[in-house]
């Protein structure tokens, strides 16, 4: 486990407990989060496909929430190895939305520049410049930027895919773009302002 | 006819094509009457959301404004694919639980002349409405071909039985509904133990290795309970299982042949339509073997496939690598290069 020796976590613990990081955390999820409510029993790891491949397991990145470690949360690749696969919450004994907690400590991770990796950062930020751009998402322009730039080595192997997705007409070279882009834009943009004065 | 308001989803004009096909040709005999939302958006996937919030949440719900304004005689809105279902279902659900982000999204919302009351539509997929309205016995009486012989894996995927706001599901883990449905066309159901597990989701594009490793198990799972067949209602899991499956044998030096295809084109073959009208054949990892037991042949790879209409605003592309990649001229104007 990087980043959490049992002496760092020691260390934190033992400060007066400040829940700043927490409410800060569950304010920012969509919905009720129930974040405060985790008793720390474990379900949530012990129910992650991929959790071994995790800096920390959902419960020990929950005590580092409510131990105000916001550099290491932030940094930890938790959120970005998770697959949304809910199987978390449907276990979780104290209904804590965990998914939705994972996409708001991406979020906060994008906004201060923490994590470590760029890679899925710049893929979901590539999702949504043609989201916006198009008003539906393009797979075809997607998968090209993104694996030029962090796996162009990859492409090679997957040239045949692709060319049997382009065959079969499972995917357009060219983007579908909705009618009502200006509208979409302008609900958007609001939608940014309100972001940044919540 | 029952109507339904529709909201497509962008992998279903692309990737998952034969979803939309195999769907398009039951929904008639069915009796589901499909009304698609007028320019409905992108809902945004896993992605979205892991940048921001109100956002992510505007961008879902003008989808639900719009499919609101439609609403005549019918509030319930069917989504297809699971991601769009699950969005769509969590837009609704939030705004309502979490009134503060209700207010913002609409401010936002506003702003494009738009508004949406959280609870003012019923947001289902297409399975639940297969089997709580149209019926289990109304689909045997349509079923001319069961599918006596095929050993079919039931993969439901995540996103549908969880996390299920509306508790519309039998069970978050192990739920009966695909199950039922595959039975009654007559097909040979196999007590699939990773009904629901993940398929990898965003992760073959981002952490290809966690991805592969989910695809496994599913795949080997299925082959040793001896399926012929995996079905699914995702476009997101059938991509995953089918396109990277030779990328998972490479991988893992293993040589596993499982193919995935839409509940709907298992259906639609039940009922009795030709398999090119369903979609088969666009597969990378072929349907061939497992359907010539049930003595249906599949179209051999549609190479001449009709190329899809030039948009205007599409991005602009040499024509010549047009013509390479669709094997013919899409146009006068290429015809003559």
């Amino acid at each position: 486990m990087p980043q959490t020796t049992a002496q760092t976590f020691r260390t934190a613990l033992i400060q007066e407990e400040d829940l700043s990081l927490l409410e800060e955390v569950s304010m920012k999820t969509a919905g009720v989060s129930h974040l405060e409510m985790c008793i720390q029993c474990g379900s949530c790891g012990g129910s992650c496909p991929p959790a071994e491949e995790m800096d920390h397991t959902p419960r020990m990145l929950f005590a580092m929430l409510r131990a105000g470690m916001r550099d290491a949360v932030l940094q930890s690749n938790t959120p970005w190895i998770c697959v949304s696969c809910y199987h978390c919450v449907v276990r979780c004994p104290q209904n804590v939305h965990i998914t939705d907690v994972m996409y708001t400590l991406k979020s906060m991770a994008i906004r201060e520049k923490k994590y470590r990796d760029a890679t899925a950062p710049e893929f979901s930020e590539t999702f949504v410049d043609m989201v916006e751009k198009y008003g539906r998402s393009f797979e075809f322009g997607l998968a090209t930027r993104h694996y030029l730039k962090h796996a162009p080595l990859r492409l090679v192997g997957m040239s045949t895919m692709g060319l049997g997705m382009l065959t079969k007409g499972r995917m357009s070279i060219t983007p579908r773009k909705i009618k009502g882009m200006p509208q979409l834009k302008a609900i958007l943009d609001k939608a940014k302002e309100l972001e940044l004065t919540s | 006819m029952s109507d339904y308001l529709f909201y497509p989803g962008c992998s279903m004009e692309s990737s998952a094509k034969a979803y939309y096909d195999s769907l398009m040709e039951i929904a008639e005999p069915l009796g589901i009457h499909l009304k698609e939302i007028e320019d409905w958006n992108c809902c945004g996937a896993t992605e979205y959301v892991g940048i921001n919030l109100i956002p992510a949440y505007s961008l879902i719900a003008r989808n639900l404004a719009l499919a609101a304004k439609m609403k005549n005689g019918t509030q319930t809105l069917v989504a297809p694919c699971s991601a769009c279902y699950l969005n769509l279902a969590k837009a609704d659900y939030y705004m309502a639980e979490r009134p503060a982000l209700g207010e913002k999204v609409n401010q936002a919302l506003e702003a494009g002349g738009l508004r949406y009351t959280p609870g003012s539509l019923d947001i289902r997929h297409i399975l639940d409405v297969i089997i709580n309205d149209i019926g289990l016995e109304a689909l045997r009486a349509k079923v001319v071909k069961p599918l006596k012989g095929l050993r079919v894996a039931p993969y439901l995927g995540c996103m549908v039985p969880r996390p299920d706001y509306y508790h519309r599901w039998s069970d978050a883990e192990h739920p009966i509904e695909l199950v039922e449905v595959l039975k009654t066309i007559g097909a040979e159901v196999i007590d699939f133990p990773r009904a629901t597990t993940c398929c990898g989701g965003h992760m073959t594009q981002i952490g290809p290795e966690t991805a592969y490793e989910l695809i496994r198990r599913l795949i080997s799972s299925a082959e040793k309970y001896k399926a012929d067949i995996m079905v699914t209602v995702c476009p997101m899991c059938q991509m995953n299982i089918d396109a990277y499956q030779s990328e998972t044998n490479r991988h893992f030096g293993t040589n596993y042949h499982m193919p995935i295809v839409f509940f709907t084109q298992l259906i639609g073959l039940a009922l009795g339509f030709p398999p090119e009208k369903l979609g088969f054949g666009t597969e990378i990892t072929s349907t061939k073997a497992a359907l010539a037991r049930i003595g249906v042949e599949i179209p051999e790879p549609v190479e001449e496939g009709a190329p899809r209409r030039k948009k205007e605003e599409g991005l602009p592309m040499p024509p010549r690598l047009l013509k390479n990649i669709k094997g013919k001229p899409r146009n006068a104007e290429e015809a003559e290069q």
